[in-house]
């Protein structure tokens, strides 16, 4: 029995309320407990904050796309990969890291789970492997839907407890997590070289509308009451005006109400809506409708959204939907990489300097923050930038920076080449807000917990929660007047003790600790139509036998699998 | 009774069928029949409980004979020799699965080794360009579903890829392509008249080396230019006809192998291959896919890019962090230079593929081969250290030519005391720690229990 306290820090815990006391956390074994006795090993927390381990709602870390990006660019590592800390693994790029670098860096920022965005189905062995060699970090996959054509079929036909059934088969048969839908219609459109640019065109040769897809996931997830809602990529991303379409996805939403027995209160979970906040009808006129957004999100309480903040990097975008990266290829003629997956999805892979010196750039980094400062409800907005989309997740800290000060929003805002045209063309300049370190613990934990369905043992300190504790070199009672000293301090934790282990010791890897993979395994009732259709299509259409299809238990040794029994 | 194993995968060419029906004796040891598979693929099925097969670790002893040894041994022989050389090369991994590559990944970096695999001197160029254009490609059941142009551009997938016109690009009844190959225009670019070319409906019979030149002549044409009346040996007509079959098509997919990444030009022929995909992508739908040749060569590009940033020529020999430059750290170039102090050959066979010259510099220093059976390489080597054949008598990972994973399964139990590759190498990186007296690292708590699946709905 392994026991630790973390003493006399300044406790920070949305879920309990608590901003700033000091406290002692204790540990047994992977759990936080009440007390411990005098033999537990201390750990000194004075004058430093203390939160529970980081929960990344939306990260590209693990599958075929996201190897492709790091296979297509040798130039990513080049001069930009940090020296292998000793015994560990050697670690490798900057946007798109190996998985060992993934992990190590998540675990430096205190980060104890993330969730792979976007999982084709057909290549989940591939995103299973990866996430077993990714230390640490316990990790999910949300497989992709909105184009498959199962659902495409079924949905046509308004077959909800269908489309209910199959979800359960896949998410079973992929070790995913929940239902993730990118850009609903337009990638299977993206088939045939086509998209579907609004809610209401039709997917060719399926005749269904975007709309129609979005609603019938929505009803399904309800139906199987998942532990998360749907998590969606809308249509239309990235471009000018497109925040329309954004509001017309939400209002999808309104009336339902959540069904499940993991204290989630939302039907939708939109993410990356920097993407989808533009106003304006061409980049000469590109806007921010940050306030429009987040004005009905605010309304709207059953919606949360994470913010996909542009960090002004270089980096490397990656999206299921197809057609959008082919266009942002037509935009800067970088390599392109796609692929279509039979039956399923596609994905694209470009390239993408966020230069802060183009005027474009900088909308788009001050949309991802007004976001941030416009949102009413920390517990329903979170923090990520899409990674590696809009920027690689080792930005979070400065988001952080960002969203806490406004000194270092001027600095960053002063320091582009158009700095007249981002003021005019956005509302960042004016706006004061600072979040504080309790708002920042609720958008970057105990929101996405509860997000996912996972406040019962992530996103809080009390006892009985998972044993996730992260020390950040930061005092409470007096914040450093720089800034960079916040970036600084939530990059490399003081400590960090994942699920029990200490793994992260001054900012260095300590230990590999013990990850697990978190999959949902629905059971809906014998469904004879569905099991037919599903032998039907793996004989005709698919390339590789069903009975090849279910990942491997091996490849997930350390399962987290959350039952959940839809007839009872 | 014997028993039918169905959705057996294939372990020989990058079409990875895993269609396979494999009839297996009463004992799980033996294979007695398949169905499905080509010539080639059964031959490897009956060729797994061939007699000759060594099952034992053999040695080269001073005289030139061969002694068999432990495995013990071998594991200990290796671990040394690698941890004495200042820069190993361990090179292969064309037929071996992920979980070996995975393992030999960690001993790599425990011996800072330069790890490479055969599309060093395969479809490396392929991954040149990709560097510089990226890759615009599909799965290959979009091909079955939607393809009715498709181009076979220097290579032969009648010989080297058996069952792929027949599963995936030009016979097969698609979801959109219900009539099979009477839907589908096949164009064919080979110097010969191939069995492929045999096939087509247009034969473009090139002139050999000049592959850029038709691209050219192609991206030329589909911008609406004119072109000179003969392009690489072909008449300005042909061109023009199959570039309007391109045009016009609605899901147009471009196949090409060592016939075009190999002639003069390389990695500039597969650059403006993708360059001429991208083009065809303002008109219509367009994807190309490079016909890697075994059935998991994709596997080491993937799991070393997720560990490593690079698909191949992985230096690690600087211990701080993994390097690539193609032409310093690949493996042909790495031994004429002569650099290269301890070869490990894994999966393949680097002694009938490599110039004379290069094996010469490598037969200086300890040479190992880790391969199921005798070939060129081993009847060469110090040590040959026979393994299980994978997708025969061992699961695991492997990545079809359209990198789509399968999980093969085994079929029968290996013999007696020989392990796998993943097995082997783990106890290399293991005797590795303990001869410099450090902790291993694992990212898991971890067991080799592999190979069963959920059982499907």
């Amino acid at each position: 029995m392994a026991e630790i306290v973390i003493k006399n820090g300044f406790v920070i815990d949305p879920a309990r309320k608590i901003n700033g006391d000091v406290m002692d956390i204790a540990i047994r074994d992977d759990k936080i407990v009440e007390k411990v006795g005098s033999g537990a090993k201390e750990i000194d927390a004075r004058g430093k904050v203390v939160m529970t381990g980081g929960v990344d709602i939306h990260a590209h870390v693990a599958g075929p796309k996201v190897n492709v990006g790091r296979l297509m660019r040798p130039e990513d590592k080049l001069f930009k990969s940090p020296n292998a800390q000793a015994p560990y693994r050697v670690e490798s790029g900057f946007s798109i890291p190996s998985t060992f670098k993934t992990g190590y860096d998540y675990a430096r920022m205190g980060y104890a789970f993330v969730m792979e965005a976007a999982m084709p189905p057909l290549h989940s062995p591939h995103v299973h492997e990866e996430i077993h060699d990714t230390p640490i970090i316990d990790q999910g996959a949300l497989p992709v839907f909105a184009n498959n054509w199962f659902v495409l079929e079924y949905l046509k036909n308004r077959e909800i407890e269908n489309t209910a059934a199959y979800t359960a088969w896949l998410l079973m048969a992929t070790k995913g997590y929940g239902v993730k839908l990118v850009n609903p219609g337009g990638t299977a459109a993206w088939a045939w070289g086509l998209n579907c640019l609004t809610l209401n065109d039709p997917v060719p040769y399926f005749d269904i509308t975007p709309a129609e897809i979005i609603s019938g996931l929505i009803e399904t997830n309800e139906y199987l009451g998942l532990p998360h809602s749907i998590h969606i990529h809308q249509n239309s991303l990235g471009t000018p005006g497109n925040y329309e379409i954004t509001l017309d996805s939400f209002r999808l939403a309104e009336g339902v109400k959540a069904n499940n027995r993991f204290s989630r209160d939302s039907v939708m979970h939109s993410t990356h809506v920097q993407f989808h906040s533009y106003g304006g009808d061409s980049w000469r006129n590109f806007e921010s409708k940050a306030k429009e957004v987040m004005d009905y999100i605010n309304g709207q309480k059953n919606i949360t959204v994470d913010l996909g903040c542009v960090t002004l990097d270089e980096t490397t975008t990656m999206t299921a939907d197809g057609p959008f990266e082919h266009h942002l290829n037509q935009l800067n003629h970088l390599k392109w990489a796609n692929t279509d997956v039979e039956l399923e999805t596609a994905a694209g892979v470009v390239p993408y300097v966020y230069d802060k010196d183009i005027k474009v750039c900088g909308i788009q980094w001050a949309i991802g923050l007004e976001l941030g400062l416009y949102a009413k409800d920390p517990m329903r907005t979170f923090i990520t930038t899409d990674h590696p989309n809009a920027g690689p997740f080792i930005r979070y800290p400065r988001i952080i920076k960002w969203l806490m000060s406004k000194k270092a929003r001027e600095e960053t805002l002063e320091s582009m080449k158009y700095t007249d045209k981002v003021i005019d063309a956005t509302d960042i300049h004016s706006l004061d807000t600072e979040r504080t370190l309790y708002e920042i613990a609720q958008m970057t934990r105990a929101g996405p917990a509860k997000a996912l369905g996972l406040s019962h043992i992530f996103g809080s300190l009390a006892p009985g929660m998972e044993a996730n504790v992260v020390v950040y070199d930061l005092n409470f009672n007096d914040m450093p007047d720089d800034p960079e000293q916040i970036e600084r301090a939530f990059l490399r934790s003081s400590n960090f003790i994942k699920s029990g282990d200490i793994v992260v010791k001054d900012g260095d890897i300590v230990s590999h600790g013990n990850k697990r993979t978190f999959w949902v395994n629905a059971k809906v009732k014998e469904n004879p139509q569905v099991i037919r259709d599903i032998h039907e299509k793996f004989l005709k259409e698919y390339t590789v036998g069903l009975g090849n299809y279910t990942v491997w238990d091996c490849l997930a040794p350390n399962p987290y699998v959350i039952d959940i029994d839809v007839e009872a | 009774m014997p028993k039918w194993i169905t959705q057996v995968g294939c372990p020989y060419c990058g079409s990875s069928c895993d269609d396979l029906e494999v009839l297996v004796s009463d004992d799980g040891r033996k294979v007695l029949e398949t169905r499905n598979a080509c010539v080639i693929g059964n031959e490897i099925f009956h060729h797994a409980s061939s007699p000759n097969r060594p099952t034992r670790p053999r040695m080269r002893q001073e005289d030139g004979t061969v002694k068999e040894i432990t495995y013990d041994e071998a594991i200990d022989y290796t671990a040394k020799a690698l941890l004495k050389a200042k820069k190993p090369l361990i090179y292969g991994f064309g037929s071996t699965n992920c979980e070996g590559m995975s393992a030999v990944g960690r001993v790599a970096e425990k011996a800072g080794a330069v790890l490479d695999n055969c599309a060093s001197i395969c479809h490396g160029p392929s991954f040149l360009a990709i560097f510089d254009n990226g890759y615009p490609s599909c799965t290959l059941g979009e091909v079955k579903n939607r393809a009715d142009v498709v181009l076979f551009w220097g290579c032969n997938p009648m010989h080297a890829h058996p069952r792929h016109t027949s599963r995936y690009s030009i016979f097969p009844r698609g979801f959109f392509t219900t009539k099979g190959n009477m839907q589908r225009t096949i164009i064919c670019v080979d110097p010969r008249e191939t069995d492929t070319a045999k096939l087509a409906d247009i034969h473009l019979m090139i002139d050999q080396g000049h592959d850029y030149e038709l691209f050219d002549a192609f991206r030329t044409v589909l911008r609406g230019h004119d072109i000179p009346d003969v392009v690489a040996g072909i008449k300005k007509e042909q061109i023009l006809e199959a570039a309007g079959k391109m045009k016009n098509g609605r899901f147009v997919m471009i196949f090409y192998g060592m016939g075009c990444c190999h002639t003069d030009g390389r990695n500039h022929n597969v650059d403006i291959a993708i360059s001429t995909t991208r083009d065809l992508n303002s008109h219509t739908k367009a994807s190309i896919m490079a016909m890697r040749g075994h059935y998991n060569i994709a596997g080491p590009g993937q799991v070393w890019s997720w560990q490593f940033g690079f698909p191949y020529c992985v230096d690690l020999s600087r211990g701080t962090h993994a390097h690539m430059n193609p032409g310093e750290t690949s493996s042909i170039d790495l031994a004429m230079r002569d650099e290269v102090d301890c070869f490990v050959n894994v999966g393949t066979d680097a002694g009938a593929h490599f110039p004379i010259e290069a094996v010469r510099h490598l037969k200086k220093h300890p040479f190992i081969t880790v391969d199921p059976n005798i070939c060129m390489a081993s009847e060469i080597s110090d040590l040959h250290i026979p393994v299980r054949v994978v997708g025969v008598e061992e699961p695991g990972v492997v990545y079809r030519m359209d990198n789509v994973p399968i999980q093969f399964k085994k079929v029968i139990d290996g013999p007696d005391g020989v392990p796998s590759d993943e097995e082997l190498f783990d106890k290399v990186y293991e005797r590795m720690c303990e001869l410099t007296e450090t902790e291993p690292i694992w990212i898991l708590n971890r067991g080799h229990a592999h190979g069963s699946s959920t059982a499907e709905q």
